[in-house]
């Protein structure tokens, strides 16, 4: 397929406006419910047990203390739970066996008439193990390394091309560096919840979920049923960045509580107990190689990682896939490497591959421009390829260097004085620093209906689901502009319930391009029947279906992808070896710009969690007893109020006829990219040192000043 | 702290069994204030303000974010001060007056509703919020930072030179300090920083 399938004219009021998000005052209000926030009638609570051993197979599970307690209803073990058809995802096989594949895996669920009556039963179930040895620590070298077929996103574990290592070899300026990022945790504010009850054969759930059809058909899968026997609400979701992605086992225990207790049961997963069970960013240890002209020019390019996953599933962080993407370097190759420990599984986190491959690629960028004084800035524009390095297809459309030169302009770049550790101000050290970031397009099909009522007012209805982004607001603009309306006032949407048409997830930063593009042609049908139509319309109004599967799934003949330029000056505290970031500047190119209003929350959003993979975030695995060691929010530390100064975020809007019909490419994971390689590159210009282990405490950078 | 078992290595312990304390569930009744409306409760004493709230008065905008004090989400204003409700116990907050974020509001705005405080307003204004589970918690915790700043509080990056007692200036930096004790994952914070300052600059403190 070579047409190209887009021919867009001017983009039509109001896509662009910056248009407030509908359910503000809502949520301002606090009448914006989420799931745990559903209390139907004779409600009961759930509170879930988890392993103590990271190996093991459990021998016995005594209840009988924790069921003798007041207001305890049900334990559920691996004994009693209902039994669950299998799925593709071995994460939800709840409560089936004995077998304990790490530490934190759920081993029994207790339900009781409150919230406290089940958090104290909790912690009176007896569960006993016969453990074995197991194993998290992953390293260098691990002898459990093996080369995966596919990786996230489903690329290929390998790409070469030309012949790396010779050309290395002969390159005359040659860079080798490793870089390191622990287990990551998403640690979305709202914690995972469900609430769930069976009316008459039909289960009910209030999940927090980044897409509510996805968990709709694996629930169904999971109890046998039709998929109309099941009826998801997402209506609000505090934030998932990943990890609401698909379900997880809050929505699984609840439902099955409630089967077996015949109530309802509400199960918000406490704090401390997520790290092990929604999934995190799998920690990455990755090295670096770039030859070089003394030009600058990149000849030779290898980005090789290593990590782990768990016994449960196989879960790969493609972090060398953006060097597939981002130089001109006729000979490449990216590689990854990944070991199964007795670790929780790991899955997606805000940008995975992307976040985590950016920071060993940027900042190695940022060393060859050291080592050959060339400024950041002009080598990357060097190394601008014409088409996508990987597969040869032309970008449709790549305004990197347009990035980089507008957010030079912006943060005040230039004049920069190269050398390291020459700025200083009392204790501190100043320094600024740049990088790149990029983040593939994706799309899916989804169906969207749209009604045209016979008062003038429109309604539009597909399972599209509001993480946080402001996915109602975008959507109305997009109808509007599709309906030919003058405003997005007069249409209603609803979305965030699984009963409504089938619609992509809100993840992959593809979920407005997707949703848009039913919700365009499902408007862009209706506004031609309502042409067609002479004198008023039906009582019943008029409504149009549209299903985008085929057209998304078609492959497109373009590379698509945003890309982004970040710059970051920080200060670095001689005495105490903390690190502050001053300002962030982010310049991103990624489409046309639906809602400036909303957009710019979200790059700015995703800066704030790369600030913190470069400065605070940071968790691991204890060697002894197999389970993380930074569970909570005062272990691990995400960005507060003080840490975050300055943050900017500009676009240039681009004009992309190869996307979807709004030319827009997704928001969502971009901010992220980059931001730590911007910060660490700075801190080197700041004090001379290169540190390569994120995150970037004190304690690292004191011994070097 | 979490409601783990003992590891079975640990097995003497594993198979003591605890003695529930006597009275296990004990109940007491008490009265909230909330919003200005009397609520007598009867409450297990291990029930929070905020359980109290979510759980037994359907009032669920404020939030459970940790339920260890660590987040802020469940900031509430306890006569007339910030707090963090998760780590209140509701029985010993007997007789007290809570303000939760829907009882900011007052009366009639002639349109769609309430009339919203100013920082409900400056919060849409600015777009300072994006999943809006850390909002609520934001807004009660702005309302207190209006009132300790015109009260005289000082915060870590009070100058020592200020006043002693004196209404304090709400500077970016206070306002970043004073707000760092309510998180907010989505990173709304340069729009929450600008909307603290809108109703500061509203007189937001009086209303
Ligand atoms: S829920 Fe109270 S501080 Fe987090
Ligand atoms: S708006 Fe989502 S956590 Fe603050």
């Amino acid at each position: 397929m070579t047409h190209d399938p887009f021919p867009q004219g001017t983009p039509p009021h109001p896509l662009g406006n910056p248009v407030a998000r509908r359910e503000g005052r809502e949520k301002v209000t606090g009448a914006a419910r989420y799931a745990a926030e559903h209390t139907p009638p004779d409600c009961a609570y759930a509170w879930p047990v988890p392993a103590t051993f990271a190996r093991a197979r459990i021998t016995g599970v005594e209840t009988s203390e924790a069921l003798a307690l007041p207001g305890v209803c049900a334990v559920l073990t691996h004994e009693n739970a209902p039994r669950l058809d299998s799925t593709d995802d071995p994460t939800l096989a709840l409560l089936q066996e004995d077998r304990v594949p790490h530490r934190g895996w759920y081993v029994a669920l207790v339900v009781a008439d409150s919230l406290e009556a089940a958090r104290d039963a909790a912690s009176a179930v007896r569960v006993t193990y016969e453990s074995a040895d197991h194993d998290v620590r992953f390293r260098a070298g691990h002898p459990g390394l093996y080369e995966p077929e596919s990786v996230n996103g489903g690329f290929p574990g390998i790409r070469e091309r030309g012949n790396f290592e010779a050309a290395y070899a002969a390159s005359l300026i040659k860079l080798d560096a490793t870089y390191s990022i622990p287990p990551l945790h998403n640690h979305p504010m709202e914690p995972h919840a469900s609430t769930a009850w069976w009316d008459d054969g039909h289960l009910t759930v209030y999940d927090s979920s980044q897409g509510a059809t996805r968990v709709r058909d694996d629930l169904a899968a999971l109890f046998k049923i039709g998929k109309g026997e099941v009826t998801v609400v997402s209506e609000h979701v505090g934030g998932g960045f990943g990890s609401k992605g698909t379900p997880r086992p809050q929505v699984v225990l609840a439902a099955m509580a409630a089967l077996h207790t015949g109530r309802p049961v509400k199960l918000a997963l406490p704090r401390g107990q997520m790290a092990a069970v929604v999934g995190h960013r799998a920690p990455t240890i990755q090295r670096v190689r770039i030859g070089a002209t003394t030009e600058g020019v990149i000849t030779a390019l290898a980005h090789e990682i290593i990590t782990y996953t768990s016994t449960v599933s196989e879960f790969v962080e493609q972090a060398a896939v953006p060097a597939r993407v981002m130089y001109a370097a006729p000979h490449s190759r990216t590689a990854h490497r990944v070991t199964a420990l007795d670790v929780p599984s790991p899955s997606w986190m805000r940008a995975p591959g992307e976040a985590p491959g950016m920071y060993a690629l940027e900042s190695a960028v940022d060393e060859l421009a050291v080592l050959l004084d060339i400024d950041p800035v002009e080598l990357r524009v060097h190394n601008e390829p014409e088409t996508e390095p990987d597969s040869g297809r032309p970008f449709s459309s790549r305004h990197l260097v347009g990035c980089l030169r507008e957010g030079a302009n912006r943060f005040g770049w230039l004049p920069r004085d190269p050398r390291p550790a020459v700025r200083r101000e009392g204790d501190l050290l100043v320094g600024t620093g740049v990088a790149a970031s990029t983040y593939p397009v994706f799309l899916a099909g989804s169906v969207a209906e749209a009604h045209a009522d016979a008062d003038g007012g429109y309604r539009i209805r597909l399972n599209a689901t509001d993480i946080g982004t402001g996915a109602r607001t975008v959507l109305a603009q997009i109808a509007a502009a599709a309906l030919g309306a003058s405003s997005e006032e007069r249409v209603q949407i609803e979305i965030g319930n699984s009963d409504l048409p089938p619609a992509m997830l809100a993840g992959g930063s593809a979920g407005t391009g997707s949703w848009g593009w039913a919700v365009h042609r499902a408007c862009t049908e209706l506004a031609a029947r309502l042409r067609d139509h002479t004198g008023p319309l039906p009582a019943e109004g008029v409504t149009v279906t549209a299903d985008t599967g085929q057209e998304a799934a078609a492959k497109s003949p373009y590379a698509r992808h945003a890309f982004g330029a970040q710059f970051a000056e920080v200060q670095v505290d001689t005495v105490t070896g903390e690190i502050r970031v001053r300002r962030l500047l982010g310049m991103f190119a990624a489409g046309h710009i639906l809602n400036p209003r909303t957009a710019r929350s979200q790059f700015i959003g995703g800066m704030t969690m790369g600030l913190g993979m470069a400065l605070t975030e940071s968790s691991g695995l204890d060697a002894a007893f197999g389970d993380f060691a930074e569970r909570d929010l005062a272990s691990y530390h995400v960005p507060a109020c003080a840490d975050v100064p300055a943050i900017e975020a500009h676009w240039l809007d681009e004009r992309d006829p190869h996307l979807n019909p709004m030319g827009s490419k997704g928001i969502g994971e971009i901010g992220i990219v980059g931001t730590a390689a911007a910060i660490g590159n700075a801190v080197h210009h700041a004090t001379g040192v290169r540190l390569r282990d994120l995150p970037l405490t004190p304690d690292k950078v004191l011994p070097h000043l | 702290m979490e409601s783990t078992n003992q590891p079975a290595a640990a097995d003497a312990q594993a198979t003591a069994h605890r003695q529930p304390p006597l009275a296990y569930d004990a109940r007491s009744e008490l009265v909230l204030h909330v919003n200005g409306t009397p609520y007598t409760l009867t409450l297990d004493h291990r029930t929070t303000v905020l359980d109290a709230l979510r759980e037994h008065l359907g009032l669920t905008g404020a939030k459970k974010g940790c339920d260890h004090g660590q987040c802020g989400a469940c900031t509430v204003l306890v006569d007339g001060r910030r707090a963090n409700s998760c780590l209140l116990l509701a029985v010993a907050q007997d007789g007290r007056r809570i303000t939760t974020i829907e009882g900011l509001a007052h009366g009639n705005d002639g349109a769609d509703g309430e009339r919203l405080h100013p920082l409900q307003e400056a919060f849409l204004e600015r777009d300072a919020l994006q999943c809006g589970y850390c909002t609520p918690g934001q807004i009660c915790s702005a309302v207190g930072v209006l009132t300790e700043a015109a009260d005289g509080f000082p915060s870590h990056v009070t100058p020592y030179t200020a006043a002693s007692g004196a209404p304090m200036e709400l500077t970016p930096d206070e306002i970043r300090e004073r707000m760092s004790g309510n998180l907010c994952r989505c990173g709304a914070y340069p729009r929450i920083v600008e909307a603290v300052g809108d109703a500061r600059d509203a007189g937001g403190a009086e209303s």
